[in-house]
């Protein structure tokens, strides 16, 4: 596939150190989330054809979802722009959001 | 692609009668029930040029003008992420099609609108379809069609598939955009990228309309360049000169352009949507069915009972209910072997009688008798599918999937295997990467298929007693499962090494499935099979039945031991002999690879009983004076893990695109065959003496 070599991590998207700046709350792997709690995106760790497709699916940063489900691995459901969505396994640690209403 | 009418709309002659619209939309937004509303569910079904994608055509009168319908996968958008994308995108630049109908989920508007922005950008006559607008009203959403169509531009109609409601009002507009196709008034909205981008956009897109290549789609050809998503067939300046501004871009926004243009065009959907989208509170609105359903269904604790349930009711209705039909369709044939037989005197020795009553009779009939447990296993599955629990089921199984370094996604081609490993491996192309995809393929055929439960249903009440039947057809469909896993996950070390790509997928409401849909699934996947019986075993059968009829003999009962696939199989019958196959399995094992389900009737041709006859009992009991119950479960063994048949070959050519992953699949399956049976053989002979 195109993708396959865009699949390396991307190092220019770790996640910034989680120091709290100001009043923001700080950042947290999805897989911290409790369910039913509504989280910001702000951005993943994983190749850029994954991001792409995330971004398509409608998470990319800035957009917000509500977590249905969740667990330390996951699979899990979360709700975003008003569709439903599986992460697999894996993806609750890939993550990383605020918390926030 | 360049010949297409939009570039001399003067130079075209008397308006045609007939055009051809496009369908388009999400998976999930109800593009088959609009599809069947529109055609009558009339349809022409073929592949899209050089892939297996299956295109789907039909035809709506509407006012006098006739409209030819193509069905386009669905997908969620148009970069080349997957293989439907890919198709859908190739079909609207090469096609042209009149006007694209892109069918939208009214209750799911945002999300929905993502594929109808990019078909904005393509620059292809739109109209919008907003479907399951009962729906969205239910859930409280009270859209302003007028004010949508004005703010993206193009011509808004609710529909309601399942119902018709709306189909009529839909044709009215695709037909008027028709009319007004040569005047070239495309009123269609662009996104605006904003002052950092679309100075950009604008200036790639000049220099496309200038250089000629892809510029009736320029605005589209200048984003996806500039994304990078693999466009061909422009020279070298432009290349370069998007290459520069992708870098450009990236410096001063400090993100991933494909990221940047993906936030852009959801900002602009969410801005027409907040103006032309209310919601009031309804009753559905706070939780909908679906979600309470699934507290359930996805429930830690409960989720994998129910999910055991549901399989374990797959598969026991498929057998019990299929076991009437498939006795009714074994004496239906032999009555129809009897009745040709019966033109040709007792004892002849015809060739004509031979080919119908044994090549074609034996080998095809033996093969349609199974069809009841195959469509029913399909229609099982197909319910699974329509309902929405087919999503669930990943959810559930991707826990464990992971762990063989697949993921839950992976587990709907694999139930298809129990079924048929043709339509399981088409079934892997929801999988995105290709390591995924080839991993599942290259293991799939371990998913002990329906044609070698006929082998077993020969060969265990043959050589075991009844208290030991199931447990031991239940261990062989186990063994299958293991050295699946086991495959899978030695290749996610080995050959398709690294970090597993987990996935989103959409979760889909659950839903009343409706006959219809449910008769048109499972015959898609039952006619992969039914067709592989009229072309591929029909062939194998007449030449399995040449091979074994020539050269000829006087002595009928040395004429197979005489023939060209008795020789064959005696020639290798050493390879096979530390496993415990005589010639004989070894002849038969010839057939298998046509098809397995051939197996069974070579080895009643073998055994020389007529395969058309009430023969199962007959059969066996020849089968228990020439074997021992360990070389029965030996030839089960084989026949379950190696070889994989002719059809899976094909398809895997065709879904891999290589012959390497054929060779490996094919060569992998059959050593690996051959070294557990003899190991199991031999290990067996010590034990028992």
């Amino acid at each position: 596939m195109t993708t396959s070599a865009n699949n390396i991590t991307n190092l220019s998207h770790q996640p910034p150190a989680p120091t709290a700046s100001g009043s923001r709350e700080p950042l947290m792997p999805l897989s911290c989330a409790r369910p039913g709690e509504t989280v910001e995106m702000v951005t993943c760790r994983g190749g850029l054809g994954l991001q792409r497709r995330l971004a398509e699916m409608g998470l990319g940063a800035g957009s917000r979802f509500v977590v249905e489900t969740s667990g330390r691995q996951g699979p899990c459901v979360i709700v975003v722009k008003g569709a439903r969505l599986i992460l697999g396994h894996g993806m609750v640690g890939r993550l990383f959001v605020r918390r926030g209403a | 692609m360049n010949k297409g009418i939009a570039m001399y709309p003067t130079s075209l002659p008397a308006k045609p009668k007939t055009f051809r619209i496009a369908l388009a939309g999400n998976p999930n937004a109800g593009k088959t029930t609009i599809f069947n509303a529109l055609t009558g569910g009339r349809q022409h079904v073929g592949n899209y040029p050089g892939v297996t994608v299956e295109k789907k055509e039909g035809v709506a009168n509407f006012g006098g003008t006739t409209f030819t319908v193509v069905d386009l996968p669905g997908t969620y958008s148009l970069s080349a992420g997957s293989l439907e994308e890919i198709v859908t995108r190739d079909f609207l630049l090469a096609e042209q099609p009149d006007v694209v109908v892109d069918i939208v989920d009214a209750s799911n508007l945002e999300r929905h609108l993502y594929l109808a922005v990019q078909l904005m950008e393509l620059g292809v006559p739109l109209v919008l379809a907003l479907n399951m607008s009962d729906v969205a009203r239910a859930k409280g959403f009270r859209i302003n069609h007028t004010k949508l169509a004005k703010l993206l531009g193009v011509p808004v109609v609710p529909t309601e598939g399942h119902t018709g409601r709306g189909i009529p009002e839909l044709l009215q507009a695709v037909a008027e955009v028709c009319q007004k196709l040569d005047s070239q008034s495309l009123s269609t909205r662009q996104v605006d990228y904003g002052h950092e981008v679309e100075p950009h956009v604008e200036q790639l897109t000049a220099a496309i309309r200038r250089r000629g290549a892809g510029s009736e789609h320029a605005r589209w050809h200048a984003l996806q360049l500039l994304a990078g998503d693999g466009l061909t067939g422009h020279d070298d300046d432009v290349n370069r000169e998007a290459a520069r501004l992708r870098a450009h871009i990236e410096r001063i926004s400090g993100a991933d352009i494909g990221i940047v243009l993906t936030d852009a065009r959801y900002g602009f959907i969410a801005g027409a949507c907040a103006k032309a989208v209310s919601q009031v509170e309804t009753a559905e609105t706070r939780l909908s069915r679906s979600e309470r359903m699934d507290r359930v269904v996805l429930n830690r604790w409960l989720g994998l009972p129910i999910f055991a349930v549901l399989m374990y009711a797959l598969f026991y209705l498929t057998f019990a209910l299929a076991a009437p039909l498939t006795k009714g369709l074994e004496m239906l044939f032999g009555q129809i072997g009897g009745f040709v037989s019966s033109w040709w005197p007792v004892g002849s020795r015809s060739l004509l009688k031979s080919l119908l009553v044994d090549g074609i009779g034996g080998g095809v009939g033996s093969v349609l008798v199974f069809l009841p447990n195959i469509l029913l296993l399909f229609l099982a599955i197909a319910l699974l599918e329509d309902t929405g629990y087919m999503a669930r089921a990943v959810f559930i199984t991707d826990r464990w999937m992971h762990k063989i370094g697949l993921h839950g996604k992976s587990f709907i081609p694999m139930l298809i295997g129990f079924g048929c490993t043709v339509p399981a491996i088409m079934a892997t192309r929801t999988l995105e990467t290709r390591r995924d995809r080839l991993t599942t393929i290259l293991v799939l055929p371990l998913m002990s298929c329906g044609a070698r439960l006929l082998i077993y249903a020969l060969f265990i009440p043959a050589f075991f007693p009844p208290a030991w039947q199931a447990p031991v057809l239940w261990l062989l469909y186990i063994i299958g499962i293991a050295l699946a896993v086991g495959l899978a996950k030695l290749l996610r070390v080995t050959l398709f090494a690294g970090e597993p790509v987990p996935f989103v997928m959409e979760l889909p409401p659950y839903r009343l499935p409706t006959w219809r849909g449910l008769l048109q699934h499972m015959g898609e996947r039952g006619w992969l099979f039914v067709r592989k019986a009229g072309t591929i075993i029909l062939g194998f059968a007449i030449v399995l039945w040449a091979l074994s009829v020539w050269p000829r003999t006087d002595r009928p009962e040395q004429q197979l031991e005489h023939s060209a696939i008795g020789r064959i199989g005696k020639g290798i019958a050493p390879v096979f002999q530390p496993l415990g196959f005589d010639w004989k399995v070894s002849t038969s094992l010839l057939s298998a690879f046509a098809a397995k389900e051939l197996f069974v009737a070579q080895m009643g041709i073998v055994h020389r009983v007529a395969a058309t006859e009430e023969t199962s009992a007959t059969l066996r009991a020849k089968l228990q004076a020439a074997y021992t119950p360990l070389q029965g479960f030996c030839i089960m063994l084989f026949c379950l893990i190696g070889m994989p048949c002719l059809a899976t070959v094909a398809v895997t050519k065709q879904e891999t695109g290589s012959w390497k992953w054929v060779a490996l699949q094919w060569g992998g399956l059959t050593v690996l065959a051959w070294t557990i049976t003899a190991l199991v053989y031999q290990f067996g002979k010590l034990v028992t003496g």
